[in-house]
């Protein structure tokens, strides 16, 4: 069984993404900022992770750039959530590592597919 | 006993001391430091207008007739006021054009005219010698009175004494060889004379301190001050009169208000004054403080006159001694020997200081505008082939020096014996107030014309010469006197000194009236009718536009022809030596970037106009004028082409200063545009940051509420709970949605001045209850508590009171969505104070920190963004309720301590100080 860490501090999307994942047959665990993502990380590292960008204490942005700078954790997904629109941030998510980068509000389906693609063996 | 060797020695001494003070002066001049470049300096040489007549005349002419010796200061006092205006012109046009003297001015503006220039030279030399003769009478005969010490005897009449045993002979002598070593070892005459003006302030201060030790001795060792000498006077009829102004002099008000007219000409027109006030000056800026500190000279040495008049004739009552000179004799009766020794060298300086500058002024006049054009146009001289006439300039100036002395010597035994004094100056100030017309309209009237001016000139000379001049040889009895007496052939209209029968009048009165009459007249008359040549057309404007043109003359302009540069460096070596024409043409070339003699100089109009200046400068406008007309071929330029060049000329400077002027005002609307595009820009980038902020707001409630909708429709299968929950979500989130979509309107509508303001009398009282009522259930539901306190009066405000109520429901749904369920507490408190209304929200939170509490009243920033469960709220409701409070004229702000809680408070301003109880 896949885990999938969802990081986002609006109650809710959480709800939201948890139900979503939790159906489609991932172990979900959750993290209500960067920096509890980062300490849920070390403590295991998950197979993909929800990264939302605007979060407190530790911005998307810099949970994605410590990710990727360790070895160790080079096999996590990260896929990037956020609600800023434009161009911008997308290269910002990709260049801090992303795997992909997913605008808010998002169509389910389409989420789930991208997270299916991401964890399938390659 | 003071021997007759002793004056001479003491006088010697002193001529000595000057000339070794002039020597120094121009030593430090050829350095290149000038003792001379002082306001003070400057104004002190213009105190050479005080002459032995002013030292030993003034107190004569109150002798007689009282107050009556004061219209001679007055005047100058007067008229240097207006120098402002008359002087500082006459400086500027003078720099510019290298004037070299009074008559080269006249000549210049009057289109370089040289027949001009020769009448101003004539008026100038007959004019003065009177004034020059009274100055050897002044030595001569002081030195006859202190010679006879301790004894006082009037020197007897002269015309026994041959010219060889006349002391006044050998003092113009004297005078004159000591103005030639003094005066012309320059040859360029419109450079400075530094030497002679630092010998001349220093005479300056040598006479006012003699004149004022004489006072002094006089009021306050003769007599005990002024009240004790007044007070005698006063006692005798005689005297007491003429301590009334008007009364002691003949002519009355019309002889003051002529004297004062008179002087004030004085002090601009004789030849020695426009010597040290134009052609001397360093500085145009010295005179602005000659403006005040010469009228104080003036006062200084005329404080003592009336007392030691006063005390001459109480001394010496039966009237055998001369007024003129009680200056001297007084210190002698009291035998007051060095002091009388000091009043002769005082004299002696009063007179040498005015010999030497007006020497010196008239010679160079004589040179350049008398005898150099004469000669020049003399073809048998063959002047123009002389290789060097410097020396011949020269000779020329020092010639002149003696003639004038001689001729002074020469009208002091003709008709000296014939007025005091006083009176024989007066003659020579109404033969230079002739100038007056000719130079004042010059420089403010551009109609003046060069025939106006020989023809004002002429009227006006002439009337002196028949009216002051001839009276003065018929009394001396040169000329039969029965021409005073019954008028030239027995016409008794023409009598010279009741002219057209106008009898009454004093006759310096007289003949200033008359003078003027024929002068100005003939000046503006001829003028109008004449119409002027193209030179003096541009000369006239050269002169009366001179503050609107620019440094450089712009006389080139006007100029056309050919040259050769090697003619125009033959002239210019050729009048004033090779070495200085070397040096001039080479300045010439600096200052355009070019090499001389190497480099290659274009003889355009610009040098040609640079080497008539240069020569304007050593021989005068007109003769420069002439020599450069024998190298430079002139293209005529006719009337017609110089009234185009010169309204060309205006134009392009009208154009020029609108030009100016719109370039100013773009550079300003460049700068403003500048500001507004920075405003704008950083309006835009604040618009992006509050768009973008919008954005992520709305979406973040839109991505739950899809997310949700999706999951709902998707899975039709879910539990019934779960679906309640899912819903639930959905309708707080659009909740959410809507109440941010409301407040964002709300803010523009604020911001952008749309917003509805309902204004009425708020009762804030009524506001606290409704609003926590409205509360009541969220409280409850978080089991918080509140209390309110409020006075039973408070004043009423004025305000919305929708908005009011909008303020304090933020505040307390702020409080309580911090507060900690079930331990939270809110106080509500409502006081007056000065003048406002304050309300207090105090609740027992977590406190805010200081650096959030700055920020948490902009926009969609929240305190609490560092908490692990982010606050709900848009970020905007503090925002707004500052708006709405400030909007109404309030103050909202925050005072917190990080676990201590947080109080928020605003004041409103009263309407009425105090509302009734409700």
């Amino acid at each position: 069984v896949k885990k999938v860490l969802i990081a986002d501090d609006e109650p809710s999307i959480v709800t939201a993404l948890e139900f979503l994942l939790a159906r489609s047959g991932y172990e979900v665990l959750v993290a209500r900022n960067g920096e509890e993502a980062l300490r849920m990380v070390e403590a295991g590292p998950p197979d993909l992770l929800l990264l939302d960008v605007m979060m407190p204490l530790v911005s998307g942005f810099e949970v994605c750039r410590r990710i990727r700078g360790r070895d160790e954790w080079r096999h996590v997904k990260v896929v990037m959530l956020t609600a800023k629109g434009g161009e911008a941030d997308g290269r910002k998510g990709i260049e801090a590592g992303a795997d992909l980068y997913v605008t808010k509000p998002f169509a389910n389906a389409e989420l789930l597919r991208a997270v299916k693609r991401l964890l399938q063996p390659a | 006993m003071l021997h007759g060797t002793v004056i001479i020695f003491a006088s010697f001494a002193y001529l000595g001391l000057l000339f070794a003070i002039a020597y120094y002066a121009d030593k430090r001049a050829d350095a290149g430091r000038s003792i001379i470049a002082s306001p003070y300096v400057y104004s002190l040489s213009l105190a050479v207008y005080a002459t032995a007549w002013t030292f030993y005349g003034s107190v004569g002419r109150a002798a007689s007739d009282g107050v009556g010796f004061l219209p001679i200061y007055i005047g100058p006092t007067l008229m240097i006021a207006l120098w402002w205006l008359t002087v500082r012109k006459i400086l500027r046009i003078s720099k510019q054009n290298r004037i070299t003297s009074l008559a080269d001015f006249i000549s210049s503006r009057y289109g370089k005219s040289a027949v001009l220039g020769g009448l101003v030279t004539v008026i100038a030399v007959i004019g003065i010698l009177p004034y020059i003769s009274l100055q050897l009478k002044a030595i001569s005969s002081s030195y006859s009175i202190l010679v006879q010490y301790p004894e006082i005897m009037m020197p007897a009449k002269e015309g026994a004494v041959t010219v060889l045993n006349d002391t006044a002979f050998w003092i113009a002598v004297i005078l004159a060889a000591f103005t030639i070593a003094f005066g012309t070892r320059h040859l360029d005459a419109a450079e400075h004379h530094q030497g002679m003006v630092a010998a001349i302030a220093f005479e300056s201060l040598v006479k006012l301190l003699a004149f004022l030790a004489v006072g002094v001795f006089v009021t306050f060792f003769m007599y005990n001050g002024f009240g004790d000498l007044f007070e005698r006077a006063t006692r005798e009829p005689k005297l007491y009169d003429m301590m009334t102004p008007l009364e002691g002099v003949a002519g009355g008000y019309a002889s003051w208000v002529w004297l004062t007219i008179l002087s004030m000409m004085a002090i601009m027109f004789l030849p020695r004054q426009f010597q040290v006030t134009v052609i001397e000056n360093l500085n145009e800026k010295h005179l602005n403080k000659a403006i005040w500190l010469f009228p104080l000279y003036m006062l200084a040495i005329n404080i003592f006159v009336l007392p030691i008049a006063f005390g001459g004739l109480l001394r010496f009552p039966d009237g055998g001694v001369d007024a003129d000179t009680f200056v001297l004799t007084l210190p002698m009766a009291e035998k007051q020997e060095a002091l009388a020794l000091l009043v002769f060298i005082g004299g002696l300086s009063a007179a040498t200081g005015m010999v030497i500058v007006e020497t010196i002024a008239l010679s160079t006049m004589v040179c350049n505008d008398l005898v150099m054009p004469v000669l020049l146009r003399m073809r048998r001289l063959r002047l123009n082939e002389q290789p060097d006439l410097t020396g011949l300039l020269l000779g020329i100036r020092r010639g002149a020096i003696m003639v004038i002395l001689m001729l002074g010597y020469l009208y002091f035994k003709l008709a000296g014996e014939a007025y005091a004094l006083v009176s024989i100056g007066l003659v020579s100030f109404a033969a230079v107030a002739q100038f007056a017309p000719v130079v004042i309209g010059g420089i403010f009237w551009k109609g003046g014309t060069r025939r106006g001016a020989l023809c004002g000139l002429t009227a006006g000379f002439a009337v002196w010469l028949y009216t002051l001049l001839l009276p003065a040889f018929a009394r001396s009895g040169w000329v039969p006197g029965s021409l005073l007496e019954n008028g030239p052939f027995g016409i008794e209209l023409l009598k010279p000194l009741a002219l057209f029968g106008l009898a009454g009048l004093d006759q310096i009165t007289h003949a200033m009236l008359w003078s003027m009459i024929a002068n100005i007249g003939a000046y503006v008359g001829v003028s109008l009718l004449a119409s002027p040549s193209a030179v003096e057309h541009r000369q006239a404007s050269v002169f009366v536009d001179v503050f609107r043109q620019s440094a450089e003359p712009g006389g080139a302009r006007f100029w056309r022809g050919t040259a050769s540069v090697p003619d125009l460096y033959n002239l210019l070596a050729r009048f004033q030596g090779v070495e200085a024409a070397d040096e001039a043409l080479s300045a010439y070339a600096k200052a355009r970037g070019l090499a001389w003699p190497q480099g290659r100089l274009d003889a355009d109009a610009e040098l040609v106009h640079y080497v008539e200046m240069q020569l304007a400068g050593a021989i005068g406008a007109a003769s420069a004028r002439v020599m450069v007309a024998t190298v430079a071929k002139e293209e005529a330029v006719t009337l017609e082409e110089m009234r185009e060049l010169l309204d060309e000329a205006s134009q392009v400077v009208v154009y020029s200063h609108r030009l100016e002027q719109k370039s100013r005002e773009l550079e300003a609307a460049t700068a403003e545009l500048r500001a507004a595009n920075e405003r704008l820009k950083e309006l835009d980038r604040l618009k992006d940051d509050f768009v973008s902020t919008v954005t992520h707001e709305l979406r973040t409630p839109l991505t739950s509420i899809r997310a949700f909708t999706q999951i709902l429709h998707d899975n039709p299968d879910i539990e019934v709970e779960q679906r309640v929950k899912f819903l639930g979500i959905i309708t707080k989130e659009t909740g959410r949605l809507t109440r941010l979509i409301n407040q964002v309107l709300d803010l523009a509508r604020i911001e952008s001045g749309r917003a509805e303001w309902h204004e009425s009398s708020v009762d804030m009282r009524q506001v606290v209850d409704d609003t926590v009522a409205g509360m009541s259930q969220v409280l409850e539901e978080r089991q918080m508590s509140i209390e309110v306190t409020m006075p039973s009066r408070l004043p009423e405000v004025r305000a919305d009171v929708d908005r009011v109520i909008q303020v304090m429901l933020n505040l307390l749904s702020n409080a309580a969505k911090f507060c900690e369920p079930g331990k939270g507490r809110i106080e509500i408190a409502l006081a007056e104070q000065a003048g406002s209304l304050r309300v207090d929200v105090r609740d027992n939170g977590p406190g805010i920190d200081p650096a959030d509490q700055r920020v948490i009243f902009d926009k969609f920033r929240q305190a609490g963004d560092t908490l692990t469960e982010k606050p709900r709220g848009s970020g905007l409701g503090l925002h707004i309720s500052r708006q709405i409070i400030e909007h109404f004229g309030g103050r909202l702000w925050v005072e917190s301590r990080p676990g201590e809680g947080a109080c928020f408070s605003f004041t409103l301003p009263a309407s009425l100080p105090a509302a009734r109880a409700a």
